[in-house]
């Protein structure tokens, strides 16, 4: 196995992908001259020339669109979206005609299109540039939204989107590009819709996604020293969504804590909680609890900032709760 | 009356036009009956008055050619060839219908003549086709794709952002789009005039440089001559190009459009002078090759093809409950 960063996984599955087929091409702004603002598209304006890697003007509605026309016409566009806040503009792109014209053409079309970048908060972005959508995204049929929180899934589920026929909401972390790790050699894949057990645990199930994977795990770490073993579980895509390792582990530890960045109303972790009271209610031995972002905007002020998003110390107490 | 472009189509093609026009409208004027008969559901935009536009248009392209549409999309389906007995079952919300009676009248498709949809959201399928008119170059191909949208969606950014991106990739002749604005003088029921701070839509895409025209959209003649020089100058160059067919639509927005307190029955009268069909049956009236008989002939025609395809759609059965979960992924 290779060790690498999450970005140069991306970037290597791009380059990968892109050698294997001719049909792949990137749009976004800023990914070609400029070199991508995360870096993740590094070299690639030089290696694969303007027809295959497009610099947009700041455009959204219009080259999200236009890379679901090219995607109804059989290639595999990839759109790099500055960060995903700059999405909403292309909301109507996405929503309406990217997730629903496979199913009001009554199948005659695909649309093999992967949209990605940049999910959540960033340090004193403020409030329009420090948000998570997945649950957004989430709720509509005929997307696939996953999201990774390793360089290996990075690379295994980039991969698995670029070959599928429908379009990839594939939200990367800002917080994450620089985080490495271990990655599989060769054509490696991570199927969609499959959870994994990241780290095993008897006591307490412990759910978590994209950057709180991490804060998961730490606070798992700081938790053992009370002689308490969780079990991490990392869903990796929402939708589809693995409620089946979910509830396998639930029913063996008794107690669930979900994990998700984004505001609590309607979000993911509600999602999974409810799934669990359906698949496992007569094994709870206590309510499921959920740690979320707080309901408001972002603010920008640091400690304030601090006080919005979930933390190690926040996950360890929820996992102390759901123990008592 | 204006006075009629001198005919440069052959008189045999002139009649199948005919032909074509009567049975659209008859087509349309039915979907209208079907509508108020609980038939068909939802919202339905017949483009009554407005035939001549997509006819003359998809007379100039190769089978290969792709196209993209709004909601009012049964004509340009219809004149591509698509079954009519197919479209009206699609209405019909039918499992024989073009999208198995999963899209209705919004969303009429048929891939396999290159006719890549319609689309409910105004504006909103433009973006799409700069797209696939991108895609049809990279692939190599001097196929074109022509993307039909109203009057209304010229003040949607998803227009101005889609033809700056055609601009820019049209430099590079990686942008065979050809952008046919149907003006049909009502965005609903809100006027040109009154939604458009530069009425003209054609010079529009100046601001684009993307070379455009208005012409007259009530003469199919007319139609069809910009349209054969327009697309064969897309297909050589790669480059877009705006066309603003000045037309009208007889009937109301939707079906829901009853009253229509935004215009007088003098105008549609005087347009009606203008009626496409009434315009080429007077061609063909001068050129010596309609009669009274012929025409009714043609009608009666139109008429039986017209309840063939309505017998189609009764008789096909609903799609079947299995239907609902299919067509949401492909993977």
């Amino acid at each position: 196995m290779a060790e690498m960063t999450y970005r140069e996984a991306l970037r290597s599955t791009l380059v990968e992908e892109m050698d294997r087929d001719p049909r792949v091409l990137l749009l976004g702004e800023d990914i070609g001259v400029y070199q991508g603002t995360f870096r993740v598209t590094e070299g690639l304006l030089e290696r694969y020339g303007p027809k295959r890697v497009i610099d947009t003007p700041i455009s959204e509605l219009g080259f999200i669109g236009a890379a679901i026309g090219m995607a109804l016409l059989g290639l595999r566009p990839v759109v790099e979206v500055m960060t995903w806040n700059f999405s909403l503009p292309a909301a109507d792109q996405i929503l309406q005609n990217a997730a629903k014209v496979r199913y009001f053409s009554g199948g005659q079309v695909s649309v093999p299109l992967v949209i990605r970048g940049p999910n959540g908060a960033g340090v004193q972005l403020s409030a329009q540039h420090s948000q998570s959508l997945e649950s957004f995204y989430g709720h509509f049929p005929g997307l696939r939204v996953v999201t990774p929180a390793t360089p290996a899934d990075a690379k295994g589920l980039l991969r698995t989107a670029l070959r599928g026929q429908d379009p990839v909401i594939f939200l990367e972390h800002a917080a994450l590009y620089g985080v490495k790790g271990p990655v599989p050699e060769g054509d490696y894949t991570v199927p969609f819709g499959k959870a994994a057990v990241v780290r095993p645990g008897r006591h307490v199930t412990v759910v978590a996604y994209s950057r709180m994977l991490h804060l998961a795990l730490a606070a798992a770490d700081e938790l053992v020293r009370e002689g308490v073993e969780c079990e991490v579980l990392d869903l990796r895509s929402l939708r589809p969504l693995d409620m089946d390792t979910v509830a396998e582990s639930v029913r063996r530890t008794h107690r669930a804590v979900v994990v998700q960045e984004q505001w609590p109303l309607f979000g993911a972790a509600a999602e999974v909680a409810a799934g669990i009271y359906e698949r496992c209610f007569d094994e709870l031995d206590a309510p499921v609890e959920r740690v979320t972002g707080a309901d408001v905007p972002a603010p920008y002020a640091r400690n304030l900032e601090k006080l919005t998003f979930p933390d190690e110390e926040r996950i360890a107490q929820a996992v102390r709760r759901v123990l008592q | 009356m204006q006075h009629l472009q001198p005919v440069t189509v052959p008189v045999d093609t002139l009649l199948e036009w005919y032909r074509t026009l009567v049975f659209c409208r008859r087509f349309e004027e039915q979907t209208e009956r079907s509508f108020r008969r609980g038939k068909i559901g939802g919202y339905l935009h017949v483009a009554i008055g407005q035939e001549a536009v997509p006819l003359g248009f998809l007379s100039t392209t190769r089978p290969d050619d792709v196209f993209f549409v709004s909601y009012r999309d049964h004509v340009h389906t219809l004149v591509r060839g698509t079954d009519p007995g197919a479209v009206m079952a699609e209405l019909y919300g039918k499992l024989g219908g073009t999208c198995k009676g999963k899209g209705g009248s919004m969303h009429l498709f048929d891939v396999a003549r290159g006719n890549y949809g319609g689309y409910g959201i105004v504006g909103g399928h433009i973006p799409l086709a700069v797209g696939a008119a991108y895609a049809l170059r990279y692939q190599g191909t001097d196929r074109v794709c022509l993307c039909f949208f109203g009057d209304g969606a010229m003040n949607s950014g998803a227009l101005h952002e889609a033809a700056n991106l055609a601009g820019l990739w049209g430099r590079e002749g990686m942008c065979p789009v050809v952008f046919v604005v149907e003006n049909n003088r009502y965005g609903m029921g809100t006027s040109v005039e009154r939604a458009s701070a530069v009425p003209e839509l054609a010079r529009r895409f100046d601001a684009y440089d993307i070379p455009n025209e208005r012409c007259d959209g009530m003469d199919v003649v007319t139609v069809y001559e910009v349209a054969r020089r327009v697309v064969d100058q897309v297909r050589r160059t790669g480059r877009p190009y705006a066309v603003e067919t000045l037309t009208y639509r007889f009937s109301g927005h939707g079906a829901a459009d009853l009253f229509q307190p935004y215009r007088d029955k003098q105008e549609v009268e005087r347009w009606r002078q203008r009626d496409p069909i009434l315009l080429l049956e007077k061609r063909l009236r001068e050129a010596g090759v309609l009669d009274d008989r012929t025409a009714q002939e043609v009608a009666s025609w139109a008429d039986r093809r017209v309840q063939e395809a309505v017998a189609f759609a009764e008789a096909s059965p609903e799609p079947p409950p299995e239907e609902l979960y299919r067509d949401v992924y492909g993977s």
